[in-house]
């Protein structure tokens, strides 16, 4: 069936709707991206589908991520009449138990990770609320009272976990390509631009370009216009691209026909990183059912507008994600970036204008059209509007990736949302805008996150990546680990990337192994100025940021590896050593069943003795003792 | 690249080269990718899928189907960390040392791979076993430290679990 207007939308929807609303079987909705499928998730799908093959009134679905990745496998089961129930940690050998939990009303709280209050979507206020009827579980909470989901808004993510990925129907049925249909019956080119204009939406990737502004600039420049959607994520730490394009990649392409729309433009491409096997397979999927229905190809929706979307998949270069090295890339060649004194807006791809924005940011767009622009702009801060997908890892109780309106505070984020530091560890710093960006420290958690004041205390948004460390994180140790990735990662087309990288990375090298010698801080500070100033491309003038802004916040670290030659977070190995501390030592005999030198002994129920000769610096003793008895010295 | 990998690079040149299917090189290059040199990272990316690595005769073959100069090819095959001119083991190891991995101890996990099979990053086991990658993020950090072996990933790795994950791969 090809769709032609509004009306074949509207009974798609009035369809499926029935399907993700109103079951008439049991219906289990496995998470099952990336991040589910490693947790387990795919052995857990496996065993259901094969107790249940033929239904037996069990339907079982797949879905994306809903964020919450700590707790995965998450399954979803809602039932006729009966409350969407989220179970959590739902591997292979809880699955079948789960089902018939749910099917026998029993609710085993220690399963459940809460249940739902309303599945819509921001869009859908159109519907009622398939829930209002249903009387909810007492004693289990809602999803949205859960500090994890508390203070999210879910626009880019809004479908995310609530849909099948792989059925374009259930998309349509959330509201799917309704606002692309509005713009192209209804809507200017430029009253589209105007809207996403008016909506101050910036760019997701990690520059906050404004993307109105960047559409109406490419729509001015003539030739063949090309739309391309950078789904090259590689910032280390930062995987909601991923997620939107396994959860719901015809949020993108909607975003990305509506920016055709508005910029006149036939031909379309997908940079998508070459480590997401998953996001191309299912973007292949979602491309196939929008040709199937219409939504693309030529004489979209019966109208004389065409518009078709070629795939490309990298081959592991961070530097691609900068635009020019990503469209000398798409060509079938080095991925050097240029000097941007055109812009690509003007001459990009093929030397012909080229609209480049990232996944988040086109997700975002049909939201804009279809709630309109001073719903988006409502939110956030004066200069930065929307909402904002980060995502949470590293020392965190809750990782996951969490939506939030921009403005947020730093210590809302990371306290409330992410539950804070693991194992009572104290929280040091959070890292934001990977490889780019800096490390922010503890007087700064009142900061409301936004572009511009992560920039003031020398960080950047990026691509939304936070990663927080805790005392047992070396801040010497994160800056040479940065430098390292970007030394490997630099194109090596410019001197002052090429070889004041790898000096910054050779000094840190010596402090952490300390070699370090007085002076070498005040050395990095002036090569990391030369190197932002004077960098071709983006790469090169943010690579110092990581290292500068240790400096600046955790000079003190510095210090103690260059005068005392000690690192005080007990990561830099020869500047430092474990010592088991006989006061706190109850001689459990953790640390000496787990040491693979056979370096800790002692009786049980006495203080343990540590051999240094043989102690390797492994830290299986650190991290294994529950009573802090093995010391950093 | 370490001293160790570039000797075991020249050796490898000296081994005969493997048997190239053309027609089915052609089928690559001509039906699914039409000829066309922008696909150039994808062919690469198939061709390494077929044989493992990149043969060199295949690149020649295809620098005249495509007539790009074999120097471009080249450019793109060692710019690229996907790809590899060497034959590379029967199991993959990629170990993820993104930031969160990092933080939660992958460097010590790669340091108890590296020892275990005696090789380091981007190197072949003697017996052809595995090889081993470093990659910067598959985007599991809620799992970290996590390595991928081929297809399957393994979460919440420690040091000590090193030898028993490894044990089953052939």
């Amino acid at each position: 069936m090809k769709i032609q207007s509004v009306k074949d939308l509207e009974q798609i929807r009035q369809d499926y709707s029935q399907r993700l609303y109103y079951p008439e079987a049991v219906k289990v909705n496995i998470g099952m991206a990336s991040c589910g499928i490693a947790a387990g998730a795919k052995a857990s799908f496996d065993k259901a589908i094969q107790e249940f093959p033929n239904g037996n009134g069990i339907d079982i679905s797949q879905t994306g991520c809903i964020g919450f990745c700590e707790v995965e496998p998450l399954v979803e089961i809602l039932g006729p009449g009966k409350p969407r129930v989220m179970y959590k940690n739902i591997t292979e050998d809880k699955i079948l138990e789960t089902i018939q939990d749910y099917n026998e009303n029993k609710f085993n709280k220690k399963w459940i990770l809460g249940q739902m209050r309303d599945p819509r979507s921001l869009l859908e206020d159109d519907i009622e609320n398939p829930l209002a009827g249903v009387t909810p579980l007492e004693e289990i909470p809602f999803l949205e009272e859960i500090p994890f989901y508390h203070k999210q808004v879910k626009i880019a993510l809004r479908n995310c976990g609530y849909i099948d990925p792989d059925s374009i129907e259930e998309f349509i049925a959330k509201d799917g390509y309704f606002a692309f249909l509005k713009a192209l019956h209804d809507m200017e080119p430029k009253e589209i631009i105007q809207q996403v204009k008016a909506s101050g939406l910036r760019g997701r990737g990690g520059g906050g370009f404004p993307a109105g502004i960047k559409w109406e600039t490419c729509a001015r420049h003539n030739g063949d216009r090309y739309i391309i959607c950078n789904a090259d994520e590689g910032d280390p730490g930062a995987y909601m691209d991923r997620s939107i394009l396994e959860g719901d990649p015809h949020s993108v392409l909607e975003g990305m026909l509506i920016a055709a729309l508005g910029i006149g433009s036939n031909q379309g491409f997908i940079y998508v990183r070459n480590e997401y096997p998953l996001a191309v397979k299912r973007l292949v999927s979602a491309i196939k059912a929008a040709v199937k229905y219409g939504l693309l190809g030529d004489n979209i929706a019966g109208s004389d507008f065409n518009f078709n979307i070629k795939i490309s998949t990298g081959a592991g270069a961070f530097v691609c994600g900068e635009s020019t090295a990503l469209m000398a890339s798409l060509e079938g060649q080095v991925g050097r970036p240029r000097a941007k004194y055109v812009h690509t807006v003007e001459k990009g791809f093929r030397q012909n204008p080229s609209n480049l924005n990232n996944v988040e940011t086109y997700a975002n767009v049909p939201a804009i059209l279809l709630k309109g622009a001073d719903n988006f702009a409502k939110m956030g801060t004066t200069h930065s509007k929307g909402t904002k997908v980060f995502s949470l890892v590293g020392k965190i109780k809750n990782t996951g990736l969490v939506e939030v309106p921009m403005g947020i505070s730093l210590k809302d984020i990371v306290f409330d949302i992410g539950g804070g530091v693991p194992r009572k560890k104290k929280f040091k710093a959070v890292q934001t805008g990977g490889p780019s960006g800096g490390c922010i420290p503890e007087q700064f958690l009142n900061l409301g996150v936004d572009f511009d004041e992560l920039t003031k205390v020398g960080s950047i948004m990026g691509s939304g990546g936070m990663i927080v460390m805790d005392q047992d994180t070396c801040m010497v140790d994160i800056a040479r680990y940065f430098l390292d990735f970007l030394k490997e990662e630099s194109c090596g087309q410019c001197n002052p990337c090429r070889e004041g990288i790898t000096a910054m990375l050779d000094i840190l090298t010596d402090i952490c192994t300390g070699n370090g010698k007085e002076g070498d801080i005040e050395l990095l500070e002036e090569l990391g100025m030369m190197i932002q100033k004077f960098s071709l491309c983006g790469l090169g003038t943010s690579a110092p940021n990581p290292v500068l802004t240790t400096i600046l916040y955790f000079r003190d670290e510095y210090e103690a590896h260059i005068k005392d030659k000690k690192c005080p977070s007990g990561v830099c190995k020869p500047l430092f050593h474990y010592e088991i501390d006989e006061e706190a030592c109850n001689g459990c005999t953790l640390c000496a069943k787990r040491c693979p030198e056979e370096a800790i002994t002692g009786e049980k129920k006495a203080p343990h003795e540590m051999e240094q000769e043989k102690c390797i610096k492994c830290g299986i003793c650190y991290d294994a003792c529950k009573f802090d008895a093995v010391l950093i010295k | 690249m370490s001293q160790a990998a570039q000797i075991k690079s020249v050796q490898f040149e000296s081994v005969p080269s493997i048997e190239i299917d053309y027609m089915e090189l052609d089928n690559i290059i001509a039906n699914e990718f039409n000829n066309d040199k922008e696909n150039l990272i994808m062919i690469l990316q198939a061709i390494q899928r077929r044989y493992n690595f990149l043969p060199r005769p295949a690149l020649a073959y295809l620098s005249t189907k495509l007539d790009v100069p074999y120097s471009q090819i080249y450019g793109v095959a060692t710019f690229y960390s996907t790809f590899s001119l060497e034959p590379r083991g029967r199991n993959i190891i990629s170990i993820c040392l993104g930031t969160a991995c990092h933080v939660r101890g992958g460097e010590r996990v790669r340091e108890k791979i590296e020892g275990a099979l005696n090789l380091c990053d981007g190197e072949t086991t003697e017996d052809q076993r595995f090889t081993l990658e470093t990659v910067r993020c598959i985007g599991c950090c809620s799992l970290g430290p996590v390595i991928k072996i081929n297809e399957d990933t393994h979460g919440h790795i420690s040091s000590d679990q090193v030898e028993k994950i490894l044990d089953p791969y052939e």
